[in-house]
Order: structure tokens, then C-alpha cells, then sequence
């Protein structure tokens, strides 16, 4: 019954967020509508245990992505409001509309026809078993998570330092000012094919 | 009670981690970080030649360790999985892995008198160039496509850096910046292939996904091998490595990048990058999917077809030498990607035949490119835009002994006997018709004969053409555009028709190592036949 009433809020936090992001004309509001989505869908996350998602949602998302997204609203200027009637691009929003239908009509489809599950419940639309982590085990996801990435993963954890590392070094490296003048000296007209 | 009871958490059993077997990737990465950390520490006036000398000495040693694995993995069955089964080490990995430490060690002594030359002292090329080939090792001996993808992005990502930082031509910047926007597009395209495949076979380590491909149902069927899923993960995974290997259709970024990035960052691309790319695709195709080659193979066969003849006709019309290189290393792929068919065929003797022509063309095929674009390196002088083929009329009699190694190395390109590019061509051709894909031999000869062509076009510019440059007009505008620029350093005509070619000591010990290294590989190629059945039949354990 608690799973049926948060589902219920939180659908209406999302649904309620998605439309707040098309329908308003001021781009901040906009911004903050889709923070609010993304809350929700965190909280539906939650909701079927998948906490490291939830988490990665909140801090990547909302925390980080929508945060990008209102530094430049900022830089482009707050007070523009947008008008809705204007298309900027001809038929963008019927064929908006006809992708989100078919989009809508795909996830439906999937979702009634792929029958009702198997014995464990986790039947995937192939009609293979799901691979997944176990839901009923004692450990939460973000520690099943955490364990796999010390032990099975290490070596691929570990590497991803080169990553960082490599990130660190090119990040640095362009964009020095290297000193001296531009050096055009390729050769005129070449590329053929 | 109950609660504290359920905070305690279950101890965490970290795998052994088998030490001896990583020293040559640990030797490539820490080498990198401590390069960086000694160059930061030390004014730049008082390390001359020092990150050069530096990452040769890395490249040496990581090698070094090659022979002394080899024994060890000979006394326990020729293949180890180290790391909780993250890594194979075997004879695949060591031949790669050598093959990647030569490389290095070749770049690393063009690129000294480079970065001299255009006035780019820095460490951070050799730093990155170290930290790309640490992710060719993980890739190539990646048991597991996560590792196979972290390996793919360290490999790739180095070199996206690399491509862009020659920081004063904006060529430069513009190759880094193209290559970075499609190199993440096929990233991608590849993760979400590895992700389709996982959800199919619910395995990620490719032991496991070939169990799954093999396993039999109750009904007595093997449900995975229709599944559509694998089908698709198979192909968004082909997709991944062709960009990397440059394989037709998803080369159109080689000829722009190959032509704007600096050219000695182009000769550990040819090399150590499409090797690397190369090793990470067998080993995931014929060991992971290695019971699924009737699905794949075919796709294969087309793309080495197309890989072979695209990248032979578009070489002939190139006027710019670079790019010129840049469709003959695509044909060159396309040899190599005959080689992998052949390698995942069920017949064993093919299988062995084709991996072995695979490795043997990989070692054969990176000296030979290095050292071709050595001497472009040379050539291309200060700016690095000299790359006309007007640059290489009459070599000869500028520089005999450059022009007497470039005709060597484009000789070894073309195919000639006595030059290991024979071998590579003839082993991987005689594997295709082994497996009666006698289409593909065809292919493969016919784009041989057309590439002939081009490297021939070089050598007769170089010892028969005249010395005066037909374009003068274009050269003369050189001539201006260098005075303008204020370089005095370099006479502008003599940059212009290229009669003022330096070539450095260490340049020329580079290339004088990769012709010796062809030489000897065409006239007794024997000489590895250990390390290639080492590295042929460690892919064939596996095989069912």
C-alpha cells in the first residue's frame, strides 16, 4: 500500500516536472521543472531498490547536468522569455509529438506483450531470463555494487586512473598558450576523395 | 543487537593479484607518472633529450620482461588469467605487447628532433604516448569487455590529446578535435554493443559469454545462438573496433586526421593504436564469439573487401603524402582484418595459419610504418607541412641515404620479396585460401597490385623525377608565407623545395632500426616462428 502511494506521488512529481519543462516560457523555471522530473524518477528508483541508481540520478542529473544547464541559461541572459507560439524549426513539434506517440506506443506494447513473468518474475522481452543481481539479496545494490568493482572488476577500476590521469594531462596541456605565431604553412588545395 | 549484526559487513575476499605477470603494463603506466613527476621537478633548459631517453629506457624494459614471461608461461601451459580472470596472459598478449613497446621506442626517437624542431619541448607527448600504450596492453589482453572498453578508451583517448597538440597549427587542433567527436560516437556505439551482449549472455568475461553462446537448453537447443540480442551486440561491436582499426566504411576520419595531426603522433597511430585495435578484436571475436563465426565472419569478409579496395583506389589520387598513407594504411587493414577472418575459422590448421599471419604482419606492418613516416617527419620540415609529393622529386640527390631507406620501407609496403611485407601479404593471403575464401585472397591481391602503384609513384619521384618542382608557383607562395612569418631560422626556399633536409641522429638510428627489422623479417622470417605458434595457439586453447 506505502509502494502504491509514493508511486502515486512521485509519478505526479514527474509527469507534473515533464510538463512544467515544455509548457513554461521563462528557460529557469524550465530548468528547475526538470530537476523536479528527475527527483521523482530518483525517488521511483528507490522504489524498486535500485539505490546506487537513485543516488547516481540525484548527483549526476539534478545535481550536475541541470546545474550545467542553468550556468549557461545564466550566460545567455535570464530575462529572455521564450515565445511558445514561434517554431523556429518548421513541423519540429508534430513530429515531436508523432516520436513521443510511437516512442509511447513501443514501451506499451513491450510491456503488455512480453506476458506475464516466470517463476522468479524476471523474463525479459527475448524471453530469456534477465540478467540481473538478485533483488532478495541481504546486501543493498550500492553494496553488491561496491564488491563486485573491489573484486571481479579491480584491475578495470584501477586502470580507470590512467583515464583520469590522462584527462589531467590533456586538459592542462591544451590549453597552454604555447607561445609564438600560428604556423600555416600546409599546402594549397590537396584533398582529393 | 539485531541492527549492529546487520551493519557488519561480510568480509570483501580481494582476488590475488599475480604481480608477475603485469610488469610490463605496470612498467608502461608507472613509467609515464614518473616521467611526469621527474619533468615538473627539473627546468626545462636541463632536460634536453631527457623524456626521449626516458621513454625509450620504458619501452626497453617493459619488453624486456617479454622473454622471461614467455618461460614462465611455457613451464604452466602457455596461458595464465590473472587478476580474477580480467586478463589473459599468454602468447597473444606478449607478441602484442612487444609489438607495442617497439613502437614506443621507434615514436619516441622521431619525436625528439620533432618537438625540437617545431619549438613544442614538452614531456607530456611522451607522457601520454606511455599512457596509450598501457591501454594497448589492456586491451589486448582483456579477458573481459569491461576491461576491453577502459583498455579502449585509455588507448584512444591519449592519442585524441596527441592528434591536437601540435598547439601552433591549427591542422593539428582540427584532426584532435574530428577524431575526438567520431572516436566518442564509436565509443559508445561499442559500449552499448558490450551492454547488448551482457544482457543477452549475462556474462561480460568472454570465457563466460562463449559458455553462454554454447550452452544447451533442456530442449536440447541453444537458444542464444538466434537470439537477435548477441546478433546485435555482435554487430554494435564490429562497428567499434572497424572505427578503430579504420576499416571501410568507418574510416572517412583516417585521411583528414592522418594529414592534420603531427606526423610522428600519425606513426604511433598507424602503428600501435590499429595493432592494439587489432589484438582487442581478435581476441573478442575469435575467442568470445569464436562459436558464432557463421554469423560474423560473413560481415567480416565484406568489410575486409571494401576495407581493401577503397582504401587502394582513393590511395592512388592523393597528391598529399600523408594522405596518401593514410588510404594505404586503410588497404593495410584490410590485409589484417583477412587475417582475422581466416583466424576465426573453424577448422583449426586455418584458425592457427590466419593468426599467425595476422601477428606476423602486425610486427611486420608497425616498423614499416614508423619508418615511413619517419623519413615523412624528416621531410616535412619546420611547420610540419612540407607533405606534397613535389617534396620527395629528386631525393635521391638531396639526401641518398634517406631516399635509399624510404625506398626500402615503401618496397616492404608494396610487397616485394626480400622485405617482410612479402611475408605478411603472402601469409595472409595463403591463410585466406587455406580456408577456400578465395574471393578474399582475390580481393586482397588485386588491392596489393594497386597499391603497388603509389609506393612505386613515391620511389620514381624520389630517384627519377628532376629536382626543380613542376608547381614552382605554389612553392614560391611558400617561400613567402615562411618569410612572412618571421622564420628565419630555416633559408624559406629551402623549406619550400625541401633541399635543406636535417636529418637527426636519432631520427636516422630509428629508421635504420626499422629497415634492418624488415630486412630481416623478408629474408629469415623464421626468426619468430616461436613467439608467433606461442601467440597463434594461445587463442586456439579456447576454441571448443
Amino acid at each position: 500500500m506505502v509502494d502504491v502511494i509514493v508511486f502515486v506521488i512521485s509519478a505526479v512529481i514527474v509527469l507534473g516536472g515533464g510538463l512544467g519543462v515544455v509548457l513554461n516560457a521563462n528557460p529557469v523555471h524550465a530548468a528547475l521543472s526538470l530537476v523536479a522530473s528527475l527527483f521523482g524518477v530518483a525517488v521511483l528508483f528507490i522504489l524498486q531498490q535500485a539505490h546506487f541508481l537513485a543516488l547516481v540520478q540525484v548527483v549526476v542529473y539534478a545535481g550536475a547536468i541541470v546545474v550545467l544547464f542553468l550556468f549557461v541559461i545564466m550566460l545567455l541572459g535570464v530575462d529572455e522569455t521564450e515565445d511558445l507560439k514561434h517554431e523556429p524549426l518548421p513541423y519540429q513539434r508534430p513530429m515531436a509529438l508523432l516520436a513521443g506517440g510511437v516512442l509511447f506506443v513501443m514501451i506499451m506494447g513491450g510491456l503488455f506483450l512480453s506476458g506475464p513473468g516466470g517463476s522468479d518474475g524476471a523474463v525479459a522481452l527475448t524471453g530469456q531470463s534477465a540478467a540481473t543481481a538478485p533483488m532478495n539479496s541481504e546486501d543493498s545494490n550500492i553494496v553488491q555494487l561496491a564488491r563486485d568493482l573491489f573484486t571481479r572488476n579491480i584491475l578495470a577500476f584501477e586502470a580507470t586512473a590512467l583515464l583520469l590521469t590522462i584527462a589531467t594531462v590533456g586538459a592542462v596541456v591544451l590549453v597552454r598558450n604555447q607561445g609564438g605565431e600560428d604556423l600555416v604553412v600546409d599546402e594549397p588545395g590537396t584533398s582529393v576523395g | 543487537m539485531n541492527l549492529l549484526a546487520q551493519l557488519e559487513p561480510a568480509p570483501v575476499v580481494v582476488p590475488g593479484i599475480e604481480w608477475s605477470y603485469l610488469w610490463p603494463l605496470i612498467v608502461l603506466s608507472i613509467g609515464a607518472v614518473l616521467l611526469i613527476t621527474i619533468t615538473s621537478l627539473v627546468p626545462a633548459t636541463r632536460r634536453q633529450g631527457f623524456p626521449a631517453a626516458f621513454t625509450a629506457a620504458t619501452a626497453i624494459i617493459a619488453f624486456a620482461f617479454l622473454p622471461w614471461m614467455s618461460n614462465r608461461l611455457d613451464d604452466i601451459g602457455g596461458r595464465v588469467l590473472v587478476v580474477d580472470g580480467a586478463m589473459a596472459v599468454d602468447g597473444f598478449t606478449i607478441f602484442v605487447t612487444g609489438v607495442i613497446c617497439i613502437a614506443v621506442l621507434l615514436v619516441a626517437l622521431l619525436l625528439d628532433d620533432y618537438l625540437r624542431r617545431e619549438g613544442l619541448d614538452g614531456p607530456e607527448w611522451y607522457v601520454l604516448m606511455l599512457l596509450s600504450a598501457s591501454g594497448g596492453v589492456l586491451l589486448a589482453s582483456a579477458e573481459d569487455l569491461i576491461l576491453t572498453f577502459v583498455g579502449l578508451e585509455i588507448l584512444s583517448i591519449a592519442v585524441y590529446v596527441l592528434a591536437a597538440l601540435h598547439l601552433r597549427r591549427s591542422e593539428s587542433q582540427e584532426a584532435g578535435f574530428k577524431y575526438f567527436v567520431l572516436g566518442a560516437l564509436s565509443s559508445a556505439i561499442f559500449l552499448y554493443g558490450i551492454a547488448m551482449v551482457y544482457g543477452a549472455t549475462g556474462s561480460t568475461s568472454l570465457t563466460g559469454i562463449n559458455e553462454a553462446i554454447m550452452s544447451v537448453n533442456d530442449a536440447g537447443l541453444s537458444p542464444l545462438r538466434e537470439s537477435s540480442m548477441i546478433l546485435l551486440g555482435m554487430a554494435l561491436l564490429l562497428v567499434g573496433f572497424g572505427f578503430k582499426v579504420s576499416a571501410v566504411p568507418f574510416h572517412v576520419w583516417t585521411p583528414d586526421v592522418y594529414q592534420g595531426a603531427p606526423t610522428p603522433v600519425v606513426a604511433f597511430m598507424a602503428s600501435a593504436v590499429k595493432v592494439a585495435g587489432f589484438a582487442g578484436m581478435v581476441r573478442v571475436f575469435v575467442v568470445g564469439f569464436g562459436d558464432l563465426g557463421d554469423d560474423w565472419r560473413p560481415l567480416l569478409a565484406a568489410m575486409a573487401i571494401f576495407t581493401l579496395l577503397v582504401g587502394a583506389f582513393l590511395a592512388v589520387v592523393q597528391t598529399n603524402i600523408k594522405r596518401t598513407l593514410a588510404y594505404s594504411s586503410i588497404t593495410h587493414a584490410g590485409f589484417l582484418l583477412v587475417g582475422v577472418h581466416a583466424a576465426g575459422s573453424d577448422s583449426v590448421s586455418t584458425s592457427l595459419l590466419g593468426s599467425k599471419a595476422v601477428l606476423f604482419y602486425m610486427i611486420s606492418y608497425t616498423v614499416m610504418i614508423v619508418g615511413t613516416f619517419g623519413v615523412i617527419t624528416v621531410v616535412g620540415g619546420r611547420g610540419d607541412g612540407n607533405h606534397t609529393l613535389d617534396a620527395y622529386r629528386g631525393l635521391s640527390r638531396r639526401q641518398p641515404l634517406l631516399a635509399a631507406l624510404m625506398a626500402v620501407l615503401l618496397l616492404a609496403q608494396a610487397g616485394i620479396p626480400f622485405t617482410s611485407g612479402f611475408f605478411a601479404k603472402f601469409r595472409v593471403i595463403a591463410a585466406a585460401a587455406e580456408g577456400g575464401q578465395y574471393g578474399l585472397a582475390a580481393a586482397a591481391m588485386v588491392a596489393a597490385v594497386i597499391a603497388a602503384y603509389l609506393y612505386l609513384r613515391v620511389i620514381v619521384a624520389m630517384y627519377l623525377a628532376d629536382d626543380v618542382p613542376v608547381t614552382g608557383a605554389a612553392s614560391a607562395d611558400h617561400a613567402d608565407d615562411d618569410h612572412a612569418g618571421g622564420d628565419v631560422a630555416v633559408p624559406a626556399a629551402g623549406a619550400a623545395t625541401g633541399s635543406e633536409i636535417r636529418v637527426p641522429p636519432s631520427v636516422l638510428v630509428a629508421l635504420v632500426l626499422a629497415v634492418a627489422a624488415t630486412l630481416v623479417l623478408g629474408i629469415v622470417p623464421g626468426v619468430i616462428d616461436g613467439a608467433l605458434s606461442d601467440g597463434a595457439t594461445a587463442l586456439s586453447l579456447l576454441r571448443p
